[in-house]
């Protein structure tokens, strides 16, 4: 697929936006949701086999987000690709549509509802069994936040994985350190991550979680061997608004409009600056 | 037939299905190496064996996934919950061990809250065999539904003919009108004990074996209640989320008074030992019940 560096940072920076109306449109997991837009950005335009016209064909590829409340980066984004028609954001909490906090089939793109934490790990171990059963080269890639690697079914599943040489699944981490309330670190201490990971029977790779090319690069040259893969993206909660960034209490935000006006600003400052 | 040589024989044929188990291989022990592909191991994993059954259904394929009851159940409820119920999907979970059948392994061990959870569950239909030939004649209707679906595994030798099997139809034996019983699974052949015995003493009486628990035959709850003087109950399961509450639910929701009798457990669990030993000590074999009817009925005239 295509790669084009300064698209997709365009394309995030719609995204961003889109997350801000959400925002502002009844309140969301603003900050879990601004730490994973770019990689998802990434994986709909360079790399997924998922477009409007394939959503039912069995050899397109599958994503699920896990944490699913960082869903409002998923429909940014499937919006921005037309997968999603961008119109229904403005539906977000709204009675008459599906828009609300975590995601659900009633949404064009999402495979599978999450919402409860540790769920989905397992439910993209069915379906990559199944592909390797069948032969089939489809790759399914899974969002889990770091802080749900608290949830013990994860570890059930990253036992599974490598037992089964899933090497047609890819598992993505996003490592923004802090959890509900408290940095990972300072609750249920994940570190050494990479190392476990390893022991456990993974290709894993660590890398920025908001340098297309660090991630373009890293996409394009998975191990070839019968191991599964694991990503950890070092990314920050709240990226692209410094004002929300690494801010523990902002978490969930509901704003009104004099304040999102001033977000909006901050946002668009902080990509010229970068 | 036995259980395991009904999957042999199905699966082959049908194969968009596919058996799991989480290291619960007693039942099926000589399945791996017959379907080879068709078979996965999650190992001790109940909350994986149901998300992963969730994510081959996302694929087309039909699970049929087999744990521990009490595992399954309840360790893994918010998975059967919420991917399976919610999802909707095409599971079928099987349960062994279940309820009685735990025998000797302790209270760790007893699933006798199952079918409450399960039935609770939207979306789900919950199935209760009376033994192996019971399951073996429910199995291929079961398995060709597209819902998800708890089974409760019972392999206990039969020692009825069954009639043919209808989800949400129950099982009627006799016609006696004096009194009810109601029952399923496991006490199914003790129930039949019941009925000669009582028999022997002029009290009529007919069984319902209650195959479906969800959806329940309300038809034939109504129409008993209307007929007997006495309904009686008889599950290994707590009564207050299991048959003896489906039915009293039902009767209130109708505005019908009759005297019910449970027989079942409550607010505890069941003393460990072999099955016909926990029949006697817990008072659930057939000279017991009967006896608890014929009082039930004396203080009724």
């Amino acid at each position: 697929m295509e790669y084009n560096e300064k698209l997709l940072k365009q394309l995030a920076f719609n995204g961003r936006k889109s997350i801000l109306d959400m925002t502002l449109n009844g309140g969301c997991f603003i900050g879990a949701s601004l730490s994973c837009v770019d990689v998802l950005t990434y994986l709909y335009n360079s790399f997924l086999n998922i477009k409007p016209s394939n959503l039912r064909d069995p050899n397109r590829d599958y994503f699920l987000i896990s944490k699913g409340h960082a869903v409002p980066a998923l429909y940014a984004v499937l919006a921005e690709c037309n997968i999603l028609e961008k119109r229904r954001l403005v539906n977000h909490l709204k009675e008459n549509d599906h828009i609300y906090w975590h995601p659900n089939t009633n949404i064009p793109g999402i495979e599978f509802h999450s919402g409860s934490l540790g769920h989905n790990l397992s439910v993209a171990i069915g379906i990559a069994i199944d592909i390797k059963l069948k032969n089939d080269k489809n790759k399914v890639v899974v969002l889990l936040g770091d802080g749900e690697l608290n949830e013990g079914s994860n570890w059930e599943g990253l036992l599974l994985a490598p037992s089964y040489e899933l090497n047609n699944l890819i598992i993505l981490i996003d490592r923004n350190h802090l959890q509900a309330n408290l940095e990972t670190e300072n609750l249920i201490k994940l570190e050494p991550l990479k190392n476990k990971f390893e022991q456990f029977g993974f290709n894993v790779y660590d890398i920025t979680g908001h340098d297309f090319n660090q991630i373009h690069q890293c996409f394009n040259s998975l191990k070839d061997n019968s191991k599964p893969h694991i990503l950890i993206l070092d990314t920050i909660r709240g990226k692209g608004i410094p004002s929300i960034e690494r801010n523990p209490s902002k978490w969930y935000m509901k704003i009104d409009q004099d304040e999102y006006s001033a977000l909006i600003d901050e946002l668009s400052r902080n990509l010229e600056e970068n | 037939m036995n259980y395991e040589q009904f999957l042999l024989e199905y699966i082959p044929n049908n194969p968009e299905f596919i058996v799991l188990t989480a290291e619960n291989r007693a039942a099926i022990r000589n399945l791996p190496n017959v379907l080879t592909k068709n078979f996965v191991d999650t190992g001790i994993t109940e909350q994986s064996l149901v998300g992963i059954s969730a994510g081959l259904a996302l694929r087309g394929r039909k699970p049929i996934a087999h744990a521990l009851a009490a595992f399954l159940t309840m360790r893994a409820f918010e998975f059967i919950r919420t991917d399976l119920g919610y999802g909707n999907l095409p599971v079928k979970i099987v349960g062994s061990f279940a309820g009685f059948l735990s025998e000797a392994n302790g209270p760790t061990h007893q699933a006798i809250e199952d079918i409450g959870l399960m039935r609770m569950i939207p979306n789900m239909q919950v199935f209760a065999p009376a033994d192996e030939e019971d399951m073996i004649k429910m199995l291929p209707k079961i398995l060709k539904t597209n819902s998800p679906a708890y089974i409760r595994y019972n392999n206990l030798p039969s020692t009825i003919n069954h009639t043919d099997f209808e989800i949400g139809i129950a099982e009627i034996i006799g016609n006696g009108n004096d009194v009810s019983i109601l029952t399923y699974g496991t006490l199914f052949s003790e129930t039949l004990k019941v009925k000669e015995y009582l028999e022997n003493q002029d009290i009529n009486c007919t069984i319902v074996n209650f195959r479906t628990l969800k959806p329940i035959d309300k038809d034939i709850i109504l129409e008993l209640a209307r007929q007997s003087k006495l309904l009686v109950t008889i599950e290994d399961h707590f009564i207050n989320s299991g048959l003896y509450s489906i039915v009293c639910n039902y009767l209130f929701e109708h505005k019908f008074v009759v005297d019910v009798l449970p027989i079942g457990l409550n607010e505890r669990w069941f003393k460990p030992l072999m099955l016909q030993d926990i029949l006697e000590y817990e008072k659930f074999d057939y000279v017991s019940i009967s006896n608890q009817i014929i009082n039930k009925l004396s203080e009724i005239k």
